[in-house]
Parts: structure tokens; C-alpha cells; sequence
């Protein structure tokens, strides 16, 4: 699904420049659930923004479900995203004056997707992040946790081949983190393919397998028995 | 393009902030009120002085005698002439382009003294010699009985067409007067027909008070023998009056021994030089109406897209968030010029609605205390109306442009990164 080759990235800042990623290798496949592990400033969100079409890459080559990721323009980029990609940010980004079930069919609009159609799949994805009861509210009405589950349903709702979430739990307490995490691995259990940007140990558990980052490296790449969110829940 | 989401959206975002979008409203609209105020009083000005010339023919030149203040050809300087029935036949033979040349003579009654007498009634009226086309220059309709014709002309029959006003002085209301005959400076006229001039001006009333009889019928009965009082000479539409009025002067001029350089010995009085001079007045008021309209539109405008900047800002990360759920630079673009345009043009037609109650107000205060000097009937049509609107819809556009760029200026994971 995800190919990766001797991906560089470095910011410029003035005459300095930081080199971030220094050569990444890996592939991802259909139905994995991977954490990208590292403690802060070791390049997660950097990694995760190029795979996300946010950010380009200086050198290497990216291949996403076939398609190589290369000189895109902001057109088509933005295309790319809504058809492939679902992204679930740390501080959920809902937008605050539409109302859940309104964010969760933003995708389903920039598609061209009917209107009616729209509201039907957005009520369904409410409903399978339990909060279907909600749909009508505003994100100001809403708890952390269930804006996060918004944000996830509305990163399903263009059913994108790929779920991009950058420490979806590094805004919330731990059992509502469990909760969300819980989620998560139910998607992933329908055969869906996620990254989880994570520096939490117990979250990065929680996934299928890790790829850990250290000052621009991969140091580690390994599968691990999932710990099931559940149990805590 | 103008799906219901998108004016959902548009909707949510102007009334997030309620106070600051009608005080960004209030711009635009007061912009396009001051311009539609200031057509409308120009227009009221413009039909106010229109109203003056009345429905004359207005490429027509007035033309009489006075002194002659040059010798030439052995005759003396300061002696008086007169136009002759002659002069109109050279008229028509020596110029072209002409339409009518009508040769006049008129009485008027001095120092109030009547003048027509009928029974036991009289009255002070203006009574004029005329040719039957003069209704042509000077139009009026003919309320009853007739105007008088060529064969009037021919045989100098003595009859006499006169204004309503002159009716009503000399006759019982539901009397009959065609037929009946009035004496006109002791001659007896037969009334044939009443009029009624259109003119809705200050002088209305005295063109209502007149009474026109045949010129020949006139020159007898009054003794003018082929003397000419003076002449109302109407050029064809594309011919100005005032492109050929010298040409006509020399006829006259050659006719009569005036030296060619006497400026004062042919009175005139060219209506179209004068109708130019006005118009051409109407067209700088519209133009200053215009100019001060769109500078103060335009100070509303950069408010819109001052406005309009702030907003895209506070919604940077918004837009952020949009583009990576994968809303395209285009449909960003066109939401932000769609939020400017509509607030522009709700706004600006707020700004047309209210104008025009006030022009509305403005017309029913000046039909309830009678007419004011040289301002009639202050309005806007559906032209300016339209105007308006484009220049509305191209301001909203302009205004939201510099916004609707720096919103996709931004690249999304920037965006996504401020707070
Ligand atoms: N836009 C940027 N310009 C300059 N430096 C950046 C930028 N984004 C990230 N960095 C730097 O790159 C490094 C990696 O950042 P990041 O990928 O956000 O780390 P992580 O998500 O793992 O905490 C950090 O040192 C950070 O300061
Ligand atoms: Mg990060």
C-alpha cells in the first residue's frame, strides 16, 4: 500500500538547514495497523505529513496503492488526499461552526457526493463512532473524546485507503484515549490500513506493529502482539 | 457553483459574526445610497429644466429685428427694419437642411389693458399670427374644433384657435363657443377649436392664455402689410440650427442692407445651442454623481476586503483542515469571492431599496406641496438600477480577490500548524 525509498527531508531556516529524515525505508501493507514511535522533534509528524501529501519530500520516492507521489500540484494533491487519504490530528480540527454530522460529510462534498447521499453516510459513521444521537451538535457541545471520534468518523467517511492520525490520543486522558484507541483497532479490524504517530509506549502497544524514529532514522521495525484496547475500556 | 452548501456556508460564516458583518455591510450600502441619492437629484434637476423647454422642438432658432448699429450701402446706422414675407421664400431657397420657417406676428396687450373683448366679458391675452406648422414647433393639443389650416391661410379667413384659459374667461362654463365669434382689437374672429400646451413648467398658465389666428388674416386686420414680427425656424433632426443659423442671418442680412459684420441688427435666440449647453450640464452632474457614488462605494469596498482578509486569517487553520480533507485551491478560492460578492450585494441592495424609498418619500413631499422651481419628479430607472448591480457584483469580485489569493497562499501544513 505504502512504499518507502530513501526518503530525505530537511527544513532551511536562513542559511541553517535540518536535516529531519535522513534516508527511510519501509513498506506498508493492506490491513496493517502501524505505530511510528519516537520521542519529540524525532521527525514523526514530518514523516507523516509527506506520506499525507501535506508535505513534499527532497529526495527518494513515495509510492502510494501504486501511484507514485511526485510534483504534485495543489489541485491535484488535494484530489489525492480526499480519495486516498483520512486524517485524524491531535487537536481534532473540527470545523467549530458546522455541526458533527456537517464535518463528517465535508469529504463526502469536496468528492461531489449528492447531498443526500451524504447525509445517509455520514449519519452511518456516526453511528459506528457511537454518536449518531449527536449529529445535530456543534463541536463546542462536544467532549474531547467525542470530538475525536468525529474527527475519525469523518477521516472514514471518504473510505480512503489509508488512515493518517497524528497522536489521535496526545490531547485526551488515558481512558478516553483507550476508548479511542479501541476504535481504531476496530477499524483496522475491518481491513483497514492505519498509522498512528505516537510517543506513548501503551498507545504504540496498542497497534500491530512499530516503527520506531530516532534523530532521523528508523531504529527499529518490528511486528508486536497487539494489546486490545477493550479490556480497559 | 451556487449549490446549497455553499450558501449554507456562506451564511454560517457572515452571521458568525453578526456586529462586524453589518458594520461592513454599512459601507457598501451607504456607498451605493449616497450614488443612487445623487442620480436621482441629478435626474429631478435634469426633468425640472427639460420640463422648461417644454415640448418645443428644440433644434429651433427664434429670430427678430433690432436696431442696426453698422451704415453700409449709402443707409444710415441705428434706423429699425422689418422682416418681409419675402424673406422666408429666400430662407427656404438660399439654405438647406431646413424643416420649418414659420414667419410670425404677434399682439400683445400692454399695461393689462384687454384686448379681446366678447359681450360683456374681456380679457388681456397674447394673440399670434401664425402658419399652421407652428404646432409642430410648438406643440399642443387641440382640445376641441381644430387648429387653423392652410386654407385658413389662403383665404385670411378670420377665425381663431384659442388656449383653454382664454375659454374660461370669456365664456359661461357649459356655453357654447364654436362658432361663437370674439373681437380681437375691435376685429371679429370666429373660435374654431381650443388648445391646451402641455407645459407643466412656472409659465404653464400664460400658455394657456393665447389665441392664434392665420398670419394672413392677421396682417390684414391689424395692418402689417408683408411685414414679418419675427421667425421660429426649425432645422431637420440632423441638422443643428446652430450650424446654420449664419447662413440664414446673411439671407436676411443681404435682403435687408446690413452690413455682414452686424452682430446686433438680427435678434435671435437658438433653443438648441441653449437644450446643448444643458445637456451638457445634465451629463457632468451624472458624471459627478457617479464619481463621488463610486469613491465612497469604493471606501465600502476596501472595507469589504479588509473584512474579508481578517477573515481568511482567523480561518487559516480551518482552511488548513479543508484542504487536507481534500477541498481543492479552486473551490476555496471561489467560496471566499462568493462570501464578498454576497456581502456586497446584499448589502448594496440594501443600499438601492432604501434609496429609493427616500427618492419614493421625497417625490410624495413634493407632490403634496406643489412643484419646486427647476426640480421635478427626482428618480433612478431601471438602467442605473442595473449599473448599479454590475458595478456591485465587479466590486464584490475585486473585493474579494487579495482575500480569496492569500486564503490559498497558505500551503495546508502550514496552515494546519497555526494556531
Ligand atoms: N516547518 C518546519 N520548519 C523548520 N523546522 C521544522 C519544521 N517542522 C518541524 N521542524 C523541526 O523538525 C524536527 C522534527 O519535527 P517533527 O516532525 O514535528 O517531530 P515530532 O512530530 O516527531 O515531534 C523538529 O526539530 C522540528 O523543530
Ligand atoms: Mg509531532
Amino acid at each position: 500500500m505504502i512504499e518507502i525509498k530513501d526518503l530525505h527531508k530537511s527544513y532551511k531556516m536562513g542559511s541553517n538547514s535540518l536535516h529531519v529524515l535522513k534516508g527511510l525505508n519501509f513498506n506498508i501493507k493492506e490491513g496493517e495497523l502501524v505505530a511510528i514511535m519516537g520521542s519529540s522533534g524525532s521527525g514523526k509528524s514530518t514523516l507523516l505529513n509527506i506520506l499525507g501529501m501535506l508535505d513534499e519530500l527532497d529526495e527518494g520516492s513515495y509510492t502510494l496503492d501504486g501511484v507514485p507521489i511526485k510534483n504534485l500540484n495543489e489541485t491535484k494533491a488535494a484530489q489525492y488526499r480526499n480519495k486516498f487519504l483520512g486524517f485524524i490530528f491531535q487537536s481534532f480540527n473540527l470545523i467549530n461552526y458546522k455541526t458533527a454530522v456537517e464535518n463528517v460529510a465535508l469529504p463526502l462534498y469536496y468528492q461531489g457526493v449528492n447531498r443526500k447521499e451524504r447525509q445517509e453516510k455520514a449519519l452511518k459513521y456516526l453511528e459506528q463512532v457511537g454518536l449518531k444521537e449527536w449529529a445535530g451538535h456543534l463541536p463546542s457541545e462536544l467532549s474531547g473524546g467525542q470530538k475525536q471520534r468525529v474527527a475519525i468518523a469523518r477521516a472514514l467517511a471518504a473510505e480512503p485507503k489509508v488512515l493518517m492520525a497524528d497522536e489521535p490520543t496526545g490531547a485526551l486522558d488515558s481512558q478516553t484515549s483507550y476508548e479511542v484507541m479501541d476504535l481504531i483497532q476496530k477499524i483496522n479490524d475491518d481491513g483497514n490500513t492505519i498509522l498512528v504517530v505516537t510517543h506513548e509506549p501503551d498507545i504504540a502497544d496498542m497497534c500491530k506493529r512499530i516503527v520506531h524514529l530516532k534523530d532521523g532514522v528508523i531504529v527499529e521495525d518490528k511486528k508486536v502482539d497487539q494489546v486490545r484496547a477493550s479490556q480497559y475500556v | 457553483m451556487f449549490s446549497k452548501d455553499r450558501w449554507k456556508e456562506i451564511l454560517q460564516v457572515l452571521t458568525t459574526n453578526m456586529f462586524r458583518t453589518a458594520l461592513t455591510a454599512f459601507g457598501v450600502f451607504w456607498g451605493i445610497f449616497i450614488l443612487i441619492i445623487l442620480l436621482a437629484a441629478g435626474k429631478g434637476f435634469e426633468n425640472g429644466i427639460r420640463a422648461d423647454f417644454g415640448n418645443i422642438a428644440t433644434n429651433t432658432l427664434f429670430m427678430w429685428t433690432q436696431k442696426v448699429t453698422k451704415a453700409y450701402k449709402g443707409l444710415p446706422k441705428d434706423r429699425m427694419f422689418y422682416y418681409k414675407t419675402g424673406d422666408v421664400a429666400d430662407i427656404w431657397e438660399n439654405v438647406d437642411g431646413l424643416r420649418f420657417v414659420s414667419p410670425r406676428n404677434q399682439l400683445g396687450s400692454f399695461n393689462g389693458t384687454n384686448n379681446v373683448i366678447r359681450g360683456l366679458k374681456s380679457g388681456a391675452f397674447t394673440v399670434y399670427g401664425d402658419y399652421p406648422e407652428i404646432i409642430k414647433q410648438d406643440p399642443m393639443d387641440i382640445i376641441s374644433g381644430r387648429f387653423i389650416n392652410q386654407s385658413d391661410i389662403n383665404e385670411r379667413r378670420k377665425v381663431a384657435v384659442i388656449g383653454v384659459d382664454v375659454r374660461r374667461s370669456l365664456y359661461e362654463k357649459d356655453e357654447d363657443y364654436l362658432g361663437t365669434y370674439i373681437k380681437i382689437n375691435n376685429v371679429n374672429f370666429m373660435v374654431i377649436g381650443t388648445y391646451k400646451k402641455s407645459n407643466n413648467n412656472g409659465n404653464g398658465d400664460q400658455a394657456q392664455r393665447e389665441i392664434y389666428i392665420p398670419f394672413t388674416s392677421f396682417s390684414q386686420a391689424f395692418n402689417r402689410g408683408d411685414n414679418v414680427g419675427w421667425m421660429a425656424i426649425t432645422a431637420q433632426d440632423n441638422v443643428p440650427i446652430t450650424n446654420i443659423k449664419e447662413q440664414i442671418f446673411e439671407v436676411v442680412k443681404e435682403n435687408h442692407f446690413i452690413h455682414p459684420d452686424d452682430k446686433r441688427a438680427v435678434g435671435h435666440f437658438d433653443l438648441n445651442e441653449r437644450f446643448q449647453r444643458v445637456s451638457g450640464l445634465f451629463m457632468a452632474i451624472q458624471f459627478i454623481a457617479y464619481f463621488v457614488g463610486v469613491l465612497v462605494l469604493l471606501s465600502g469596498i476596501i472595507g469589504v476586503s479588509n473584512i474579508m482578509l481578517i477573515v481568511v486569517k482567523e480561518r487559516t487553520k480551518e482552511i488548513g483542515v479543508r484542504r487536507a480533507l481534500g477541498e481543492g485551491p479552486w473551490s476555496i478560492k471561489k467560496q471566499i469571492l462568493m462570501e464578498s460578492v454576497f456581502l456586497t450585494i446584499i448589502s448594496g441592495m440594501a443600499g438601492i431599496v432604501f434609496g429609493t424609498l427616500v427618492i419614493f418619500g421625497v417625490n410624495y413631499l413634493l407632490d403634496m406641496n406643489g412643484p419646486v422651481m427647476m426640480f421635478i419628479n427626482p428618480s433612478v430607472n431601471l438602467g442605473v438600477i442595473t449599473i448599479a448591480l454590475i458595478i456591485l457584483m465587479v466590486s464584490g469580485l475585486l473585493a474579494g480577490f487579495i482575500p480569496a489569493n492569500s486564503a490559498i497562499k497558505v500551503r495546508p501544513i502550514e496552515a494546519l500548524r497555526s494556531e
